[in-house]
């Protein structure tokens, strides 16, 4: 019996009266890579992005169903703590362009107004960086901008920037899909190091990609969810016809 | 659950439909090509016109600046072998016994548009971010948007007549309580309503620059558990920096050379102001007042050389400005 992490059920999400999410139950494993896959617009992104509650942003956004971390709904939770508790990384590589790779890691704590003493920063930074596997090529030139670093660099210092906020479960929107294929293995080596010491939900339209990483691997299709079980067996004995489909190419 | 899928039959005759249409319209675009050698030439023709009227124009700007610069000069030259130096040092101004010290509308000219200029920030950077981010859509917002450019476009003397029978009995009612000598004109009244005058320049210029701060980047300070208060202070306000500076520049520019507003309301008097109370003259008002009455060529030459001055004087501000903004954003 593995411990869940969070847990989802019957959840809906709409906006300006689109139901993007219908409906949708899954679970997520401590310490595993759950992988939500599915063709463009079938609600994975929304998905996402309601676990950390950065849908409600969109005006005339709504949600029903519940979101459990760790037993309690996010739901009924204040946001901004909510978002302290569950990191996220985005498609793009979004370093913050006006700091230092230093800054942009303690980032969380500066933008909360967190102070804290010179050597717990540089623990946490050189923790974090080590963690992304971004510190071996940045010790040397931590006071200089993020925005410098090659494309891959920028997607794991972002990382380094979420997990430096110690979360109890990293989202994930698409990590590589900027990315080249050599920076996007680097990532994929890194999310399985990662798994070690952290839940990671990672949304992605890269077939593959879930196959490769994930340990369990939740198929979405035009807001539905489709099909979710181990990586393994959803791969070879899907159940629903439409997850056959879709991994053999058919569509999406 | 209805999910139709085309099977492969379905594609390929698209495909081929694709390229047969392709293949159609590649020819017919190469045969009007052939046909019609003219229109190419008339299109070059065009080109080469509207670069000529680009150029032309261009040029046509510079020389118009240059003929302001020489003829202030040329104008300015009685004065400057009358005066020399003192001109900018002496601190008395008066006509009748041919003393022409213009420091006293220096200071005038400075103190009043960089107070002007502090006012003048909090209101801007207030609208700034309520039209730029907090209410980029609605009634409301496009509302205030409209109103905020339609202050700019108020006649110079309406702020003055306003300033006048609103702001100096306001001031003075202040000054007596305050126990001041209640003129009610003076540096501070002046920059109130230079204030009111260059809002809309910053004001818009700083909305534009934060409404185009990447929402990658905001999102990101909202993931990691900042609030929206935070996340304005330490990525919005970094990165739209020298933009905003530069609305803000474009604003003090525009209260450095401010006349008719500031003329009707800082009391005209030529001595050196004592605090942000005392009436003043800037460099601008003193040209407005005097020009009509002055008499003498050295008179008439030395208010067009306080022009010259204050030419100068916002070229330097404004190289200055560009100069910080560059390096600033440079390091970002």
């Amino acid at each position: 019996m593995e411990s869940q992490v969070l847990k989802v059920t019957n959840f809906s999400a709409h906006f300006s009266g689109n139901q993007v999410v219908n409906n949708v139950s899954m679970k997520v494993a401590h310490n595993k890579v759950t992988a939500l896959m599915g063709p463009s617009g079938c609600g994975k992104t929304t998905l996402l992005r309601c676990i950390n509650r950065m849908h409600e942003l969109i005006p005339e956004a709504g949600v029903s169903g519940s979101i459990l971390l760790h037993n309690k709904d996010i739901y009924r939770m204040n946001p901004i703590l909510v978002r302290k508790k569950i990191g996220m990384v985005f498609q793009k590589p979004n370093p913050f362009p006006t700091m230092s790779i230093y800054d942009n890691v303690i980032a969380g704590y500066k933008l909360n107004g967190i102070s804290l003493k010179r050597d717990e920063k540089n623990r946490i930074v050189e923790d974090s960086l080590k963690k992304s596997a971004l510190w071996n090529e940045v010790k040397d030139r931590l006071y200089k901008k993020g925005s410098f670093l090659s494309g891959g660099q920028q997607q794991r210092l972002c990382i380094a920037r979420a997990l430096a906020m110690n979360p109890d479960i990293l989202l994930m929107d698409e990590p590589t899909s900027a990315l080249d294929p050599k920076a996007t293995s680097h990532i994929e080596e890194l999310l399985t190091e990662l798994k070690n010491n952290i839940t990671i939900l990672l949304v992605t339209h890269n077939i593959a990609q879930a196959a490769r990483v994930s340990d369990f691997t939740a198929f979405m299709y035009l807001g539905n969810m489709v099909e979710f079980g181990l990586t393994e067996k959803l791969f070879t004995v899907p159940e629903d016809k439409r997850t056959e489909e879709y991994l053999s190419g058919k569509f999406g | 659950m209805a999910i139709s899928f085309l099977d492969n039959n379905e594609k390929d005759s698209i495909m081929l439909k694709a390229a047969v249409l392709k293949n159609r319209l590649g020819s017919e675009t190469s045969m009007r090509e052939e046909s019609q050698p003219e229109q190419i030439r008339a299109s070059f023709l065009s080109d080469s016109v509207f670069k000529t009227a680009l150029n032309v124009s261009a040029v046509f700007m510079l020389l118009i600046l240059a003929g302001i610069f020489v003829t202030l000069v040329l104008e300015s030259i009685p004065s400057i072998k009358a005066a020399g130096f003192s001109f900018l040092t002496g601190k008395t101004w008066d006509p009748v016994f041919r003393e022409y010290g213009t420091f006293v509308f220096l200071v005038g000219t400075l103190v009043t548009s960089f107070l002007a200029l502090i006012i003048s920030i909090p209101f801007s950077l207030a609208i700034a971010l309520f039209s730029g981010e907090y209410f980029r859509q609605g009634v409301f917002s496009s509302f205030l948007k409209s109103a905020v450019e339609l202050l700019a476009g108020i006649p110079s003397v309406v702020y003055g007549f306003w300033a006048l029978l609103i702001l100096v009995p306001l001031v003075r009612t202040f000054e007596m309580k305050a126990g001041i000598i209640p003129y009610g004109v003076g540096i501070l009244t002046a920059s109130l309503i230079l204030a009111v005058m260059i809002v809309p320049y910053s004001a818009s210029i700083g909305s534009d620059i934060i409404s185009l701060v990447p929402s990658d980047l905001k999102e990101a300070a909202l993931s990691l558990g900042s609030t929206r208060f935070e996340m304005i202070m330490k990525v919005v306000f970094p990165y739209a920096r020298s933009g905003i500076c530069a609305g803000i520049l474009l604003s003090l520019g525009r209260a450095i050379g401010e006349t008719m507003a500031v003329t009707m309301v800082i009391g005209n008097s030529n001595l050196m102001p004592e605090n942000i109370f005392s009436p003043a003259n800037t460099m601008a008002s003193i040209i407005a007042n005097e020009f009509t009455e002055a008499t003498g060529d050295v008179y008439v030459s030395s208010l067009i050389e306080v022009g010259l001055v204050l030419l100068l004087v916002s070229l330097i501000i404004t190289v200055t400005g560009r100069y910080i903004i560059n390096r600033t954003s440079m390091q970002q």
